[in-house]
Formats: structure tokens, sequence, C-alpha cells
């Protein structure tokens, strides 16, 4: 269902690294990431989500998934470069749930916004509104069937609005999976319980209702009319 | 399937007999119905390494849900299958393995865990101590393996102390989500993984729970499990 063949083109600059045309190529310097800043301050997403989840979700768990993605490229270099091919394998795993973590986590911090901005308003998003009203007949049934996806999810992962050829469609990945293959992500919504729990406790209902009130949809905007190409250039420059 | 997690019961029950004479039975079913089991410690007693915040909302919220969340699956599929229809009831059946897997690795849970000022915490002694040594290499290794096999997980799970029932022997294994340990494997010892098992308290610092959680494990039932599974 997740076709990883197309995982390494959201980081090309790692692709160069390892797979580079010079007959050295593992000598080059691996790409260190860093972690995305956050287009607003951690104070900024109140009431909805606490400055204390902010500061931990950004400043801790995904400089986590930076820091682990970094040391698990290092190690993944030297084991290239010892051509010690178990190592590699035994990397892949570690690589892909890190790099999922960055990338989703800079999506979503992009797909959020200050609850008084026009931003948050589905006016922001006329083109997008169109089809989701033709996907799904109104924007409270597309709310409510997208509401009901994130709580149904069983652990930690993900609930993304995503543009599918010409379509739209919800769906679902699993604790760090992005959205890869074809789709275009506009809208996700992070549903690991760190996401809320400080906040909202066992109570993730209420953290998914509140979530509509912060949602930025002139970046679902944007990424539904600009498409994926876009997409993944612009998110390069916060990775 | 809905008879198999039914039939675990006695073991369950047993287990904890085994530990407290004046245990209230653990896990009830009435006409098949999951219940939430009793702790057989206050919700505060895994202080300070567990708090009472935790504890209550993990039981009474957390476990309750899974409980609900397999008495509807087991309704839906009793209704399915008066009905002759195997379609419905199959569709249940990633419900039945999340909820019913939530029911029973949190019995298991409770159950292995103790107030430090009681059974908790220490090391374990007799048979259980000497497969400790000999498959894992000593106590400390096993420690420190399961302790990195915790910190692995990615997303939610579980890790736990098995053993093989066919050679007898001790490893690790984790489960993501709410996947139970079910066939060869016998579970001893279960270690709940889920942010909502520490994150009031230790936030993103899990490790510092995985460190934590050894000061009030239940020795006295891994041990009882581990005789029982032979
Ligand atoms: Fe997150
Ligand atoms: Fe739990």
């Amino acid at each position: 269902m997740v076709n990883f063949a197309n995982f390494w083109q959201y980081i090309a600059p790692l692709q160069t690294a390892l797979s580079g045309d010079q007959f050295n190529a593992t000598k080059m310097a691996v790409q260190t990431y860093k972690l995305t800043r956050l287009p607003y301050l951690h104070d900024a997403l109140e009431p909805h989500i606490s400055t204390q989840i902010m500061q931990l979700h950004h400043t801790k768990h995904h400089q986590a998934y930076v820091n682990n993605l970094n040391s698990a490229l290092q190690a993944h270099a030297k084991a290239v470069e010892a051509g010690d091919i178990a190592a590699q394998v035994a990397l892949q795993p570690v690589i892909k749930f890190n790099a999922g973590g960055h990338i989703n986590h800079a999506l979503f911090w992009y797909n959020l916004a200050p609850a008084d901005l026009p931003d948050t308003k589905i006016d922001a998003a006329p083109t997008l509104a169109v089809e989701i009203d033709k996907t799904w007949g109104s924007f409270d049934n597309f709310k409510k069937a997208f509401s009901d996806v994130l709580l149904k999810i069983q652990g930690s992962g993900w609930g993304w609005l995503v543009k599918d050829g010409q379509q739209l469609r919800i769906v679902t990945t699993k604790d760090q999976d992005p959205v890869v293959g074809g789709e275009v992500p506009l809208i996700g919504v992070d549903m690991w319980e760190h996401a809320y729990y400080l906040q909202y406790l066992n109570g993730k209902a209420a953290y998914v209702e509140n979530i509509w009130n912060v949602i930025n949809w002139k970046t679902a905007e944007s990424r539904f009319v600009n498409g994926r190409e876009d997409v993944f250039e612009k998110l390069k420059a916060l990775l | 399937m809905s008879s198999a997690l039914l039939r675990t019961t006695p073991a369950l029950r047993g287990a904890l007999r085994a530990g407290q004479a004046s245990a209230a039975v653990s896990t009830s079913f009435v006409r098949g119905k999951a219940t939430l089991p009793d702790l057989q410690y206050d919700y505060g007693a895994l202080e300070p390494h567990i708090s009472g915040k935790i504890m209550e909302l993990h039981h009474k919220k957390h476990h309750q849900t899974y409980v609900t969340g397999l008495n509807t699956a087991l309704q839906t599929i009793a209704e399915a299958e008066s009905k002759g229809d195997a379609a419905k009831a199959a569709s249940v059946a990633p419900l039945l393995n999340f909820h019913g897997g939530g029911h029973i690795n949190h019995t298991l849970f409770w159950e292995n865990l103790a107030p430090a000022s009681r059974e908790g915490g220490g090391e374990p002694d007799g048979a259980l101590k000497k497969a400790i040594s000999q498959d894992f290499g000593s106590f400390d290794t096993f420690r420190k393996q399961m302790n990195a096999a915790l910190a692995g997980i990615q997303g939610s799970g579980w890790a736990w102390l098995v053993k093989d029932k066919q050679s007898g022997n001790l490893g690790l294994v984790t489960r993501a989500n709410q996947d139970p340990v079910t066939g060869n494997y016998a579970p001893l010892l279960g270690i709940d993984a889920w942010e909502h098992a520490y994150y009031l308290q230790y936030e993103n610092r899990k490790a510092e729970y995985f460190e934590a959680i050894w000061n009030v494990i239940n020795w006295k039932t891994v041990a009882s499990r581990f005789e029982k599974s032979a």
C-alpha cells in the first residue's frame, strides 16, 4: 500500500550523497537535517493546543526525529564505506521512521495556524472547498468523515487529507510512515498521544474537535493547487 | 476467536490468587462480558515511579475503553453470527484484536506490577532467576535488553519477557499497538510502552520511565507465570 520506492525523493540531497556520480560518493559529507522552524510561536495555537504541548512536541519530539535521522544517516554512510550490507539493511527502518517523523511534523506545523488568522477558515481554500463539497457533499460532512477516521486509528499514526490524481481522499499512515506514492498531502493531523495528552488526556475526541480551529486552509489550498512537486520542493527548505 | 479470549481468564485469575489471597476476582465475565478488573493496589501505590494520576487514567479510562470496545466487538460478532453473516463477523476481527488485546495486555500488566514497598522491584529468585541467567547471561543483561527493546518500539506497543512453550527458553518480543502475545509464547512480564503509560510524568523522557518501572515489577507474579507455563 505504501510505496517506499518513492520515499527517497523526499530527501533528494541524501540520495545525492549516497548514490552520487562520483566514484568516492560515500566519502561525501552526508546531508545533515535541521529542526523545522515554526511559522508561529509555541503559544500561538492556544487554547486549542497548549504552549507546553507545542514546546515539547517541537523542541523535543521533532528534534529527536531530526537527531536520530542524522545519526542513522552517518552510520549508514559508514556502513556503505565499509561495505557492511547487513548494517545498511538494519539501519533502513531507523532511517525510514525518523525521516518520516521529520517530514510529517514539518508538514503538520505548516498546515496549522493561529485560530484568529483568516487562513484557518475554509474560505482561504476556494478551489479546494469546491472539491471537498463535490466529494463529501459539504464541508461539515468532510469534517465528520475525517474526524471519524482520526478517532479510529489504532495506536500511533497520522490522518491525512490527500489529493490522489484529481480526487480527494482521507488516508491514515501508521507510526511515522509518510504519505508517499503519487499522493499530495494537503492536511496532516498527528494522532500520537504526545500530540494531545498533556492537555486532553484520554479525551482525544476533544483534541480532534478543537484542531479544526487551527487548520491552515491557505496552506492546504496551495498544496492542492500547486501539486506534489511544489509541496516537496517547499518542504525540502524546511528540513 | 472470542472463546480463545475468554479461555485466558482462569489463568489470569490463578496468577492473581497466587499473589493475593484476599484478591477479588481479577477479570470476570458476566454472560461472556468482559469487565474492568480491580487493581490489587491503590492508584498512588506505585509512586514515585508511576504517578497516581497516570495509574487512575490508565486503569479507569484507557483500560475501560478496551473493555467496552471488546464487548461491543463481541456483541457485533454474536449478532452477525445469529444472522449467519460471516462477512460481517469477520470484518470485526481488527477491533476484536485491538480491544481484546488491550484488555488482556493491561490485565497482565497490572498484575505484574506491585508497590516498591511490597513485592515490587528487586530481582527474581529461584528457577526464574536461573532461567534468566541462562538465557540472557545475567539479570542485568536481561534488563538492558528489555530496555533496548522498549526504546526501539516505533510508535505504540509493548515489550514482553516470554517463555517459548516448546523449548522452555526465555526471550524478548515486542508487539505493536495492542497485539497480544499468543501462540507458542507464554507472556511472563509485559511493559506498556504507549505514551499514555508515562507521558504525564515523564513527558518525552521515556528512557526514565523504562528505568523507573523496574522498581515496581512484581517478580512473584512473573515467577508464577513462569512455573505455570511449563
Ligand atoms: Fe508528533
Ligand atoms: Fe496502556
